[in-house]
């Protein structure tokens, strides 16, 4: 029996743009994978859908935003992080997640990356990084370890790769996890956990991308990948992030590496106003309903 | 009786072998068929092992294959969830 | 609809052209911005932080104008109203992110308070060599709507009327001062908040299922919904169909990109604003926009007394070009006479559209301050005996 055609629905199904599937990620590519955990964060945790919205950059993770049923922003290149703080201060009720790619959020986007992790701006990033410039072809990542072949170092990497819970951390993320997409449960539960977080969160998923990554360093398939995943990762919650880095086939540290409380951006924007203007601060007001404008003749 | 049920969306899988390899109970192998892009889904070669536990959904990257539980299963796991929350009373 | 009194700073200022365009924004309804440091454009939105967190508004300065650029946009989405504010190495840092305004169909503006360049240039001092950039900076075809005033008073005039523009057509708005007028300080009349029209957003009164984010009718301009209402509408800088998907055909891209178009330059002659003097029996037409604009006045009454024959047509609207008062004028005028701060822009759409029926003489100047009046007189001059 090949195609069980009943009254049952796939869990995550209600989460799709159902009429624009099949998606146009690779065989083995792990960023569906994440999706099932978004999904499952978002059924576990209740969330109200329509105060949720997602913002991606550019490339094949950003392209999420297109297939998940619910306000999406497909941005620019690097730039998803300061669409969704704009987005958030224009509409604090709003729960914005930015989910993106490793080069997109750590290349192009570092600069915002760090200034939003700074600032603890209540967001909830997504980076799946799977070690590639995939979108475009296989070129080098700031996350590719170092002697991979890529199509911009034909002859081998040899620059070293950003530790990016490190680098968040350090720029004042206050969750940061990372897991592998073998790990679909402990993804949506860390999904779960930023969702009851105020201020930055980052959750980094390492993902295949067997088409280039993968097949241009010998590496398999998205199979074998997850199988080396499964074999090579050891969860360290609570490690120190300066320890997490990745190299080429080595031990993959995931977990939950920090989790700690400050104010965000918002708490702080308002106490500092209440504090200099008292009675005078007016907060952001909430989008007014839609004019009703009289549409007669 | 089995406690879950396999769903398999046959034309939206990539034969990735996934789920045949990260089911916990090994109810799954890529069959000898094909879908229309050439693809050899998987198919139910235990169905009486399954659990519902939706492993091989959470890990399908094409959202071609999803696990429910059975009536029973579901039960079963409420009846569960309930004797947990009353002890903590 | 009239203008929120909260934001309306009613009564008689003497202020400089950035203090005045903040104003401007604040009576037309902003509420948000996003913004850099960059001189001679800061006191605008420095205004602004200290002005918004009274009127309900948020203010956040980005770490580069890539962030803002597209945070304003973001603030957009969420339901504000929103701009920027630049000078020249910002705005060409903005290009990409005005594109995807125009793509997406964002209203919002984009002030600039041109200076010299290119490059750094000269921060501190006046040019007007960003009109072309205004236009064309960003890769594709698209159109946009762009604003000069040429006062601090017309800084909060025209501010209002650009953000009234971009809501209307859902394009984003150039407002393209210069440092001479945004630091120029003169007396501003702010008038009560009832006597101010302000364009709300074009909001969709559809149904979740009815919706579709860029479905248009005759106007071809598309209804839009904010995050966090429940419409679940997905928007992406690529070539897209009415339901906002991505669509990346030959048939898809024509007809969005063409109306993209379409929807301003069917509307031209409503959203140009010139202002005109003498222009009955002129033989000589001075083509002007921004502070120019108050120096050619000068050179022209100069001309009036010596006996010439010579008109004003001061570009109020530049983008889209007035084709047809060039036109119109080019039938009957000898020649045009088009100063700029800078080295030949608009005075290239002035020779496009008189298609040789009148001489068209430019009068370039580098930037750095502005003309002389002699300058321009000198080309009227000129042009009279041709």
């Amino acid at each position: 029996m090949l195609n069980v055609v009943d009254d049952t629905v796939n869990p995550v199904e209600p989460f799709l743009r159902t009429d624009r599937m099949p998606h146009i990620w690779c065989p083995g590519c792990g960023i569906g994978t994440t999706v099932n955990s978004f999904a499952r964060a978002l059924i576990d945790s209740k969330i109200d859908l329509e105060s949720l919205a997602l913002v991606s950059g550019i490339g094949c993770t950003g392209r999420v935003a297109g297939y998940v049923k619910l306000d999406s922003f497909h941005t620019t290149h690097g730039r998803a992080i300061p669409f969704a703080t704009g987005l958030k201060l224009a509409n604090p009720k709003l729960n914005v997640v930015v989910y993106s790619g490793d080069g997109d959020l750590s290349a192009i986007g570092g600069n915002h990356l760090i200034h939003a992790a700074r600032r603890n701006i209540d967001l909830k990033v997504i980076c799946v990084n799977n070690l590639i410039y995939a979108m475009t072809g296989g070129q080098t990542a700031p996350t590719t370890p170092g002697h991979a072949t890529t199509s911009t170092n034909p002859y081998g990497t040899f620059e070293p790769a950003f530790n990016l819970p490190h680098l968040v951390e350090a720029a004042g993320a206050v969750y940061v996890a990372r897991w592998t997409t073998f790990h679909v449960r402990q993804l949506a539960r860390s999904i779960s956990e930023a969702f009851q977080k105020k201020g930055f969160s980052f959750i980094e998923v390492i993902s295949p991308c067997p088409t280039l990554y993968q097949r241009r360093n010998k590496m398999g398939d998205g199979l074998d990948t997850m199988k080396y995943y499964k074999e090579k990762s050891k969860v360290k919650n609570g490690a120190p992030t300066s320890e997490v880095g990745l190299t080429l086939n080595g031990e993959i540290a995931v977990g939950k590496f920090v989790d700690r409380d400050r104010p965000d951006y918002q708490s702080m924007m308002r106490a500092q106003y209440v504090e200099s203007l008292g009675d005078l601060y007016v907060e952001m007001t909430d989008p007014e309903e839609p004019e009703m404008e009289c549409v007669c003749g | 009786m089995a406690k879950g049920r396999v769903s398999i969306v046959v034309e939206r899988c990539k034969a990735c072998g996934f789920c045949v390899e990260f089911c916990p109970t090994h109810v799954l192998e890529l069959s000898g068929a094909f879908n229309s892009k050439g693809y050899h889904p998987p198919h139910v070669v235990h169905p009486e092992k399954c659990s519902g536990c939706d492993l091989c959904g959470m890990y399908c990257p094409d959202f071609a294959i999803y696990g429910t539980k059975s009536a029973e299963a579901k039960s079963a796991d409420a009846a569960k969830d309930a004797k947990a929350a009353g002890g903590e009373k | 609809m009239k203008a929120d009194p909260d934001g309306v700073l009613t009564g008689t200022h003497f202020i400089d052209g950035d203090h005045a365009c903040c104003e401007g924004a604040l009576a037309a309804g902003a509420r948000f911005a996003a913004g850099y440091p960059i001189t001679p454009s800061t006191e605008v939105v420095e205004r602004f932080a200290a002005r918004v967190p009274m009127v309900g508004g948020c203010f956040i300065q980005m770490e580069d104008e890539l962030a803002a650029s597209i945070a304003l946009q973001g603030g957009v989405w969420g339901g504000a109203k929103a701009f920027t504010v630049t000078s020249g190495p910002g705005f060409s840092l903005m290009m990409e992110h005005i594109g995807y305004a125009a793509m997406t169909e964002t209203p919002c503006v984009f002030v600039d308070v041109q200076r010299g360049g290119p490059s750094t240039g000269l921060p501190t001092l006046p040019a007007q060599a960003d009109m072309m950039q205004a236009r064309w900076g960003s890769h594709g075809d698209y159109e946009i709507i762009a604003l000069c005033p040429n006062s601090p008073q017309e800084c909060f005039d025209l501010t209002i009327k650009a953000f009234n523009l971009a809501e209307e057509f859902r394009v984003p708005v150039m407002f393209m001062m210069d440092e001479v007028v945004g630091h120029m300080t003169e007396k501003v009349v702010i008038p009560p908040a009832d006597e101010i029209e302000v364009v709300p957003r074009k909001h969709t009164r559809k149904s979740v299922e009815e919706y579709l984010p860029y479905a248009t009718n005759g106007d071809m301009v598309p209804e839009m919904a904010h995050a966090g209402e429940g419409y679940k509408f997905h928007i992406t800088g690529l070539t897209h169909d009415e339901r906002g998907y991505p669509n990346m055909t030959t048939q898809t891209q024509d007809k969005l990109v063409k109306r993209l178009q379409n929807k301003i330059r069917v509307a031209a002659d409503r959203i140009c604003m010139v202002e005109e003097d003498r222009l009955e029996n002129a033989d000589v037409v001075v083509v002007s926009y921004g502070i120019t604009s108050r120096v050619a006045q000068r050179a022209i009454d100069m001309a009036h007394e010596r006996g010439l024959k010579v008109g004003k047509l001061r570009l109020i609207t530049a983008w889209p070009f007035p084709d047809k008062k060039i036109v119109e004028l080019a039938a009957r005028v000898k020649a045009f006479v088009v100063p700029e701060l800078n080295l030949g822009q608009m005075v290239r759409e002035v020779e496009r559209a008189a298609a040789g029926k009148a001489k068209t003489i430019a009068v370039p100047h580098a930037g750095g301050g502005v003309h002389n009046p002699e300058e321009i007189l000198n080309a009227i001059v000129e042009a009279s005996r041709c």
